[in-house]
């Protein structure tokens, strides 16, 4: 990775507990430079030390994880957030998506994998579960079922090419980058060039189902 | 060690609009699944082989009929590669000549016969003259072919007399083929027949019974209009007397025998019916009795849990028993795809302590067939969690057009699928005869170490998919 040895990561999380659990498995693989269980402190301190990688609980009291999406990435949109969850409903995880993280996991991750995924997001790549390549292929197919119901403003946008589909399947399926890349007989790097291209898709598509997912999570 | 990979795994799941590509597919894998693990392994293969080398003098002597490239036999396929002919071309040659004389469809048959297919080392005329009631029946068929003979030389209707005996014999040959062919052909002729046997039994729609009363209604009225047309006399009808005599002195000589026959047909269907009935008990009770025995037994330390897992045992038991219900299956408490993975999902978490991650796209109403698959799926997803050693299994469900796909993968220790004894159920019984039963395949990728990936995938013609916006 071209990032230090050491990423410098921040925890926005409500749960002692889990921040404890979180600091422990990741270990002295990273610095964790601050902690915050608020979104108003969550930004402050942010802003303030500047993290290659925060660990975003979606679920925040105070607005949610969109909310320190939005108080940070205009001022330094270097920040790379990586949304955590454990509620897997596609209107959370879209939503914050959608406000600008680079990646969604569940919280029942395994260290390594956490760790992993850290890194990825901290390489600028973006990181997907199984879940959420589901909810992105559900979206996704949608219109090509019941005709296209976007506004059209870039039809490129609004569908996955049949490779991104490929590799999608794959990640639903449980694989990692390194099987998807083996299985399709491509590199690792093109597999995560196709998953940044689909995250970017996910920001900016304005698909009927990922606007409705975003917006329906904001008026809660 | 791979096995039975089909070509689209590479290129992830087709999203194929056609259906029939897709039946396609699924035959030719089920015929290769079923090549690699059943008796027709690698020493029949070589030994093939170094037959074909030994002698070949005869041009004709190594033929093979291709296993790919075939619409019928793989006759011409076969002859093409052979002889360097385009395919195409000896398909029109032959479908012409047939229609003109009749002979060529009795060749063809009896190539059929003879010539084995390319991966098998025995023709199917070897198994069949030790198959004494396939004999029997064929040669109950040329007494009707003489009596259409005469019935037709009485009527003058000379091109059908030309086509139709070669043609009549050839039909009893084919009878002789289906009896006889090796498991993975009966598998492909059975796809490839199955749509045509359909009009004819019990469970038929509306239009298909339309369809066969007008085909009925036509040609009865065809053959009234050739009657009339070249008998305009009574007199000339007088030959059609002499003829009725001869059929009813061979339906007095033959007519016995006829019936005793159709009667063996009928036992014999009636066994393979009560054969596949016990299969599906066995299936039954190695996922529900079995599979409880075997947690007993690695739970002996805790009484606690033997005493709950017996408990349920006998719960399921007593309602398949005395309720019909059958064990281990998805019942009627769930009635859509999603909801029958999330009781799977519960199921298996709740029994086994691993954790099941589910994924699904899509949602449809639930057929039988798809509750073949759910069945299917979770005595993969028990084996997972049973054998694999890994503390999580991932299920991920699409529902597509015209088929459902379901994998089921861990990241355990894996197994070789060549070395599972064949007398064990789970693989053979609960899942490979189950989709199977209901036209589905299933492909098993495993390798030591790097974990297990069974995929599922069920046609759906039933319903086709309603999306729902909230997937789970």
């Amino acid at each position: 990775m071209s990032e230090p040895a050491r990423p410098r990561i921040f925890l926005v999380e409500d749960h002692a507990v889990f921040r404890a659990g979180v600091r422990a498995e990741l270990g002295d693989a990273v610095e964790v430079v601050g902690e915050a269980d608020e979104v108003g402190p969550a930004i402050e301190m942010i802003n303030e030390r500047v993290p290659h990688v925060v660990l975003l609980d979606v679920h925040l009291p105070g607005g949610g994880g969109q909310a320190v999406l939005r108080g940070v990435l205009p001022l330094h949109p270097g920040v790379r957030f990586l949304a955590l969850s454990v509620s897997d409903a596609p209107e959370d995880v879209i939503a914050v998506i959608r406000a600008g993280a680079r990646g969604y996991i569940t919280k029942t991750i395994s260290g390594g994998e956490l760790l992993q995924a850290v890194y990825r997001v901290g390489a600028g790549d973006a990181v997907f579960s199984p879940r959420l390549a589901g909810f992105v292929l559900d979206a996704f197919s949608q219109g090509t079922a019941t005709g296209t119901v976007t506004s059209g403003r870039d039809p490129e946008l609004d569908q996955l090419s049949p490779r991104e589909g490929q590799v999608l399947r794959l990640i639903a399926r449980g694989y990692t980058y390194k099987e998807v890349a083996r299985d399709l007989t491509i590199s690792v790097k093109t597999v995560e060039s196709h998953v940044s291209s689909v995250l970017r898709k996910l920001q900016l598509s304005t698909r009927h189902e990922l606007t409705r997912w975003a917006t329906d999570r904001r008026l809660v | 060690m791979v096995m039975g990979v089909p070509a689209r795994d590479h290129r992830g799941i087709p999203k194929s609009n056609d259906p029939s590509t897709t039946t396609k597919t699924t035959a030719a894998e089920t015929s290769l699944d079923s090549c690699t693990s059943g008796p027709w392994s690698r020493n029949r293969w070589e030994g093939s082989w170094s037959h074909g080398r030994r002698r070949r003098h005869h041009p004709l002597q190594g033929l093979r009929r291709s296993s790919e490239n075939r619409v019928l036999a793989g006759i011409c396929g076969g002859l093409a590669q052979r002889t360097g002919i385009d395919v195409t071309l000896l398909r029109i040659g032959f479908v012409a000549l047939g229609l003109m004389s009749g002979f060529p469809v009795l060749i063809y048959a009896a190539m059929w016969l003879v010539v084995p297919l390319d991966k098998e080392t025995t023709n199917i005329f070897s198994r069949a003259v030790n198959d004494r009631r396939g004999l029997r029946l064929f040669i109950a068929v040329i007494p009707v072919v003489v009596v259409a003979q005469i019935v037709i030389s009485l009527l003058h209707i000379g091109f059908i007399g030309i086509v139709g005996w070669p043609v009549f014999l050839a039909a009893g040959l084919t009878i002789l083929i289906w009896r006889n062919a090796s498991e993975p052909e009966r598998v492909w002729i059975n796809d490839d027949v199955a749509p045509m046997l359909s009009l004819g039994t019990e469970r038929q729609g509306r239009a298909k019974l339309m369809l066969r009363a007008g085909a009925g209604v036509l040609l009865g009225a065809g053959g009234i209009v050739v009657l009339i047309i070249g008998h305009t006399t009574a007199a000339a009808l007088r030959p059609i007397g002499g003829a009725l005599l001869i059929i009813a002195a061979i339906v007095v000589i033959f007519g016995p025998w006829w019936v005793s026959l159709v009667r063996d047909l009928m036992s014999e269907r009636q066994a393979r019916a009560l054969a596949e009935e016990r299969a599906q008990m066995a299936a039954h009770v190695h996922d529900s009795v079995l599979q409880t025995l075997a947690l007993i037994q690695r739970s002996s330390d805790d009484p606690r849990q033997v005493v709950r897992l017996a408990r349920g045992q006998e719960r399921e038991l007593r309602a398949w028993l005395f309720e019909g219900r059958p064990p281990g299956t998805i019942g009627d408490e769930a009635t859509t795809l999603s909801e029958g993975v999330g009781l799977l999902q519960r199921q298996v978490e709740d029994d086994h302590g691993v954790t099941v991650q589910v994924v699904m796209v899509g949602e449809c109403a639930l057929t039988d067939g798809l509750r073949a698959l759910l069945d299917a799926a979770r005595e993969a997803t028990v084996n997972a969690a049973k054998w694999s050693g890994a503390p999580q299994v991932s299920l991920y469900a699409e529902v597509e057009r015209d088929v459902v796909m379901l994998f089921v993968r861990d990241r355990g220790r894996g197994f070789d699928p060549d070395r599972v004894p064949s007398d064990r159920q789970g693989i053979a019984q609960s899942i490979r005869a189950r989709m199977a039963r209901y036209g589905g395949t299933v492909a098993i990728r495993s390798s030591s170490g790097e974990g297990t990936e069974v995929e599922l995938s069920m046609p759906n013609s039933a319903a086709s998919p309603e999306r729902t916006p909230a997937s789970r």
